[in-house]
């Protein structure tokens, strides 16, 4: 199995080499690392070469990794019913770089790319519909960024003076707690504890 | 004249705009449909999703792994435990656990249940959407049932929290094998009864054959997994592609449509729920050749043995940590999949090698089949946009999220 899917990366690669970055082959999971500018060739040649044949996409979603120049990871999974393999497609943007839509390809990406926009705010060019899908009519802010606070910035009640649901800033009774659970026993040097090291070496 | 005529403008095509629900029983849930209707005929769908929306993606990345299964069940909470296995599945794999065979036969057991869960919940509703009140009540009777063998291994009726990394929480009690035995054995009866009052039904099949025909075409192109796949023709399973646990060892069919409508689709769900009930049956003789743990002995991933931890401190200060700080899954990117009732369920796990996940993305069958609704409802009746909702098999918990 892994030696059909290195060979299947070599094929890629060597058909798209101006495309592909990378390639790994982990836990019986085959991962290309593409050039975002050339997602949309990538994803054509995957579903159309007689070798690779996905022509179902999975799914597509985003990963934050804010430390990054180029924070986000959008992260496509192709499966061939064909063939019966999988693949994964990753490639780097940020936040004001639009990535090329793939609704051309598969019209079912519209609401995948939709949802990547709505919790990551990345953006996606020529897409037919790019709205919010998942949070609420109005919603500010991209909430699996991981600069977004888990219990977000506004709460909603219904007031009965008004009539109606207001929106109001979040009230915590009781702060966030986010606990750190690193044992305090693997993270630091206890004093002596370098002699033990020092005699090994 | 002539001139006039085709001067002037024609006139204005009038489309009608309503709403359909959130809150219609036949919306399944929470869902909000803006129709444009021209007469009857549907020109246009609009779904508005997420008024269920939790944020369960977020919450899971401040948990730590044990901590998050039962997000899982709150999902498709129709067939609760099928979802935390595919959550187990991308564990092992990136962490490199073994489950003892044991647990892997209850696992499959059960996720059979769910699929019975699932199937016996749309077939009946979908039935009741079309216009027909007895097949829910009867459906349900089964599922009570069913829900009962739920509480019986784990304690709660819907949200299991029954699989873990590594195994299940628990062995099952004799008794209940037997018992399920006794069930699977009536089963066929209640299917049959079900049957004989939907499959023949004049006015079932005017409301379901040759609507919402789903061409194999339309199945690649708009990324369908499960009984919306095997209704049209397609024999994939991922149960038999890419078997997971001990389900190459199990004889099992799969049943599959002709003509990809919704009374296809119907005839494959009854079908599935007979070949599940025949796998349970052959659970339940593998479970009693098959003694031995359901969990792994010795691991950093599971909790010691209650008896270990009055004698031995190192068992009392792994369980300990073990239920506060969790366990570490070394840093990895999987995707793991399993077919749930409503099709490729998945879950997309990067884990950086702390004890929370840092990424977790949840695949659900149901979102890529709502998505094809503007698709697959346009040039239909109004009527048949029930119809056809009913047919995907959309359950809210897991498109929301």
């Amino acid at each position: 199995m892994t030696q059909a899917l290195e060979d299947l990366a070599a094929h890629i690669a060597a058909s798209m080499t101006s495309a592909i970055e990378a390639h790994e082959v982990r836990l019986g999971e085959l991962t290309l690392t593409a050039r975002a500018d050339q997602i949309y060739a990538v994803i054509t040649f995957l579903r159309d070469d007689p070798r690779c044949r996905f022509t179902t996409l999975i799914d597509i979603c985003g990963v934050d990794y804010p430390q990054r120049a180029k924070r986000f990871d959008v992260v496509y999974h192709l499966l061939s019913m064909q063939l019966n393999h999988r693949i994964r497609v990753k490639i780097a943007t940020d936040d004001e770089t639009p990535v090329a839509s793939i609704v051309g390809i598969f019209p079912c990406a519209d609401w995948f790319e939709r949802e990547a926009f709505d919790m990551y705010g990345i953006l996606f060019s020529n897409h037919p519909d790019l709205r919010r899908i998942l949070t609420d009519y109005g919603f500010q802010g991209f909430p699996l960024r991981k600069d977004f606070p888990m219990t977000g910035y506004v709460e909603v009640r219904y007031d009965a003076e008004q009539q109606r649901v207001i929106y109001e800033p979040v009230k915590l009774a009781q702060a966030f707690r986010s606990f750190d659970f690193l044992s305090p026993w693997e993270g630091m040097t206890l004093p002596g504890d370098e002699k033990a090291s020092a005699v090994k070496e | 004249m002539a001139d006039d005529l085709s001067s002037a403008l024609p006139e204005e095509k009038r489309t009608f705009t309503i709403n359909f629900g959130p809150q219609h029983p036949a919306a399944h849930g929470v869902l909000r449909l803006v129709l444009e209707l021209d007469g009857e005929v549907v020109q246009r769908v609009d779904p508005h999703i997420g008024l269920l929306h939790r944020g369960t993606e977020k919450l899971i990345e401040y948990k730590t792994y044990l901590q998050a299964i039962p997000y899982f069940d709150r999902l498709d909470y129709v067939a609760p435990m099928n979802q935390e296995h595919a959550f187990c599945l991308a564990i092992e794999r990136a962490a490199g656990i073994a489950v003892p065979r044991r647990a892997q036969i209850i696992r499959v057991l059960y996720s059979e249940i769910g699929r019975i869960l699932n199937h016996l919940l749309n077939v009946t509703t979908q039935a009741l959407d079309v216009g027909a009140l007895t097949p829910p009540l009867w459906g349900f009777e089964e599922r009570e049932k069913l829900m009962v063998f739920y509480e019986r291994a784990c304690g709660a009726r819907l949200h299991a929290n029954y699989v873990r990394p590594g195994g299940v929480h628990q062995d099952l009690p004799p008794q209940l094998i037997d018992d399920i035995e006794e069930w699977c054995a009536q089963f066929p009866r209640a299917i049959d009864d079900i049957e004989g009052l939907l499959t023949d039904n004049r006015i079932f099949k005017q409301r379901n054959v040759d609507i919402g025909v789903v061409t194999p075409e339309d199945v690649i192109r708009w990324g369908f997994s499960g009984v919306m796949v095997r209704g049209s023709g397609f024999a994939w399973d991922l149960r038999r592609s890419q078997p997971y646990e001990i389900y190459n060892e199990l004889d099992f069919k799969i049943p599959v449509g002709k003509n990809g409508d919704c009374y296809d689709r119907y005839l494959c769900r009854i079908e599935e729920m007979r070949e599940a009930a025949k796998i349970m049956q052959q659970c339940v003789k593998l479970l009693r050749q098959t003694p031995g743990a359901v969990l792994p002995e010795n691991s950093k991933f599971a909790p010691p043995r209650r008896a270990e931890m009055k004698t031995s401190m190192e068992a009392l200060i792994h369980h300990f940590k073990l239920y506060t700080e969790g366990f570490h899954v070394p840093a990895a990117e999987v995707y793991a999949a399993v077919e749930a009732p409503k099709g490729e369920f998945g879950v997309f796990l990067v884990s950086d090698g702390a004890n929370k996940p840092y990424r977790l993305k949840i695949r659900a069958p149901g979102f890529p089949h709502l998505a094809a609704m503007d698709y697959m409802c346009k040039g239909h009746m109004l009527a048949d946009v029930s119809a056809v909702l009913g047919s995907l098999d959309i359950v809210f918990g897991e498109i929301d999220r």
